[in-house]
């Protein structure tokens, strides 16, 4: 797993990236109360919005940490958008995307570096 | 703004202690919630009683020979007729009729007025009095009380131990009175639709009363989150958002500030733009919405009818946690403006479903006899 200093995470299974948000940002979130995700079959450049989720308090943007086209979204969090902060690094997925260039999920940072990160927050 | 311009209230190491997350907020480093989170914040305040600090808004008291017709000069209310022990309340407003502040204004004793503002609109709202009743009132700001709300259906019972004077009071009665070892000013209203009490007690007492009242286990520390959530559902306009300089009270949904008797005299700021949106209608009204399908419409977000064309603004808007779904206030022209009426919130470009409904969105549960 892959992370971004905007608390996104990036897990990759062959040439298929699932992102999600992190622990740390479902928690800063507060309750999830909705979740827009990507329509299959999107072409999304990394920085790209790639996804929004509400809390009670306010709308977030989530954003594509690399660069692809999705073909899955999840679409449990139509009914069921708790699970974001339930199991944030798990079922809490918001999309998968099919890339062309590891090397943007080779850049990212890996936990250790991400975690150093959130002690400077 | 930094960290360190932002002011603090008396509260602010009580609500460290209970594991708030602090923000700023009209000036003031506040807490937004606790570690229960808004959801569950909202719904114990429904369920059960909120304590919340809003010593962040502007007290004060107004003197004079006759304070309460000098107010009537800056107000459409019926202040002359306002009794000793209640509360009304009222907008100050501007040569055009629109909203400088929505506030509370109270006689709980014979000491003058005793009005309650907004935190952001302070400053200017006490520069306004005091230059537009020159002569006629002094201010003193209360920069010495904090303001302590506890709101929800438990609410009464928990103050009631303490106090057991405040259970004769009605939803805004306002006295001044002897209670938790201290003078307080206490006032059976507040902003989330419930019942329950403000009160306003000394800084140097505020925390001791605070941790005394949390000691009841019918009560938790409630955030700004909640408070905007409940509001909400309440149908309660929040100034800056719902209501600002632009906005008369006939098209904020206000009317009912606007005293019959001061109606025939037309004697306040902006009378004529308002006696003429009560005789033909305003240009626009503030509605309710129940969000139909899709993500919450927020603050921004444009309001569109059944053809397409924008016809209005949301100012605000979000989820409610009582009802399951998104909800917002809005303007929209009078004419779909009625209950029923099927219309569009634009959410990032995407139309969704909305129809006007009635406010509050949550019934409230003021105590009108005891």
């Amino acid at each position: 797993m892959r992370f971004t200093k905007d608390h996104e995470w990036v897990a990759l299974d062959g040439d298929v990236a699932t992102i999600g948000i992190t622990a740390y940002a479902a928690e800063q979130l507060g309750d999830v109360v909705f979740v827009e995700t990507p329509e299959v079959g999107k072409t999304v450049k990394a920085g790209d919005g790639l996804a929004v989720v509400e809390s009670v308090k306010a709308a977030s943007d989530v954003y594509a940490p690399v660069s692809g086209e999705v073909v899955e979204a999840n679409a449990e969090l139509g009914d069921a958008p708790e699970t974001v902060n339930a199991v944030p690094e798990s079922g809490g997925w918001f999309a998968k995307l099919k890339i062309a260039d590891k090397g943007q999920y080779d850049d990212l940072m890996d936990r250790d570096a991400y975690e150093t990160y959130l002690g400077t927050l | 703004m930094t960290d360190e311009a932002l002011k603090t209230t008396p509260l602010a190491a009580a609500h460290v202690e209970a594991g708030a997350r602090m923000v700023p907020f009209a000036g003031y480093s506040m807490p937004v919630q606790y570690k229960d989170g808004v959801l569950k914040e909202h719904l114990w305040t429904r369920e059960h009683a909120g304590l919340f600090d809003v010593s962040h808004m502007g007290q004060a008291r107004l003197r004079g020979v006759s304070p309460l017709s000098a107010f009537e000069e800056i107000t459409p209310g019926d202040f002359i007729g306002l009794k000793p022990g209640k509360q009304r309340y009222s907008v100050l407003l501007n040569k055009k009729g629109g909203v400088i502040d929505d506030l509370m204004a109270a006689r709980p004793d014979d000491d003058g007025l005793f009005v309650v503002v907004n935190g952001a609109c302070k400053d200017n709202d006490f520069k306004v009095i005091d230059k537009e009743l020159a002569g006629q009132v002094t201010i003193e700001r209360l920069e010495n009380r904090a303001l302590l709300a506890i709101q929800g259906p438990e609410a009464a019972a928990v103050i009631g131990r303490h106090l057991p004077a405040a259970l004769r009071m009605v939803f805004m009665d306002s006295r001044a009175m002897p209670g938790f070892g201290t003078n307080i000013l206490i006032s059976r209203s507040g902003y989330t639709g419930e019942d329950g009490y403000e009160i306003s007690v000394p800084n140097h007492q505020a925390e001791a009363i605070w941790n005394l009242l949390l000691e009841d286990e019918r009560v938790r520390p409630i955030g700004l989150g909640a408070r905007d959530s409940l509001r909400l559902e309440a149908g309660l306009p929040l100034y800056g958002h719902d209501v600002d300089e632009t906005v008369s009270p006939i098209e904020a949904d206000l009317a009912f500030a606007v005293s019959m008797k001061r109606r025939d005299a037309r004697d306040f700021p902006g009378a004529s733009r308002i006696a003429q949106e009560l005789a033909d209608g305003p240009s626009r009204k503030r509605v309710g919405l129940k969000v139909l399908e899709g993500a919450p419409a927020r603050e921004g977000a444009e309001i569109a009818d059944g053809s397409g064309a924008v016809v209005g603004v949301v100012t605000s808007g979000g989820f409610s946690p009582s009802l399951g779904y998104p909800i917002a206030m809005g303007f929209v022209p009078p004419a779909l403006a009625a209950l029923g009426t099927q219309l569009k919130v634009i959410v990032r470009g995407k139309p969704q479903g909305a129809e006007v409904v009635r406010m509050p969105f949550v019934p409230t549960r003021y105590v009108r006899k005891v």
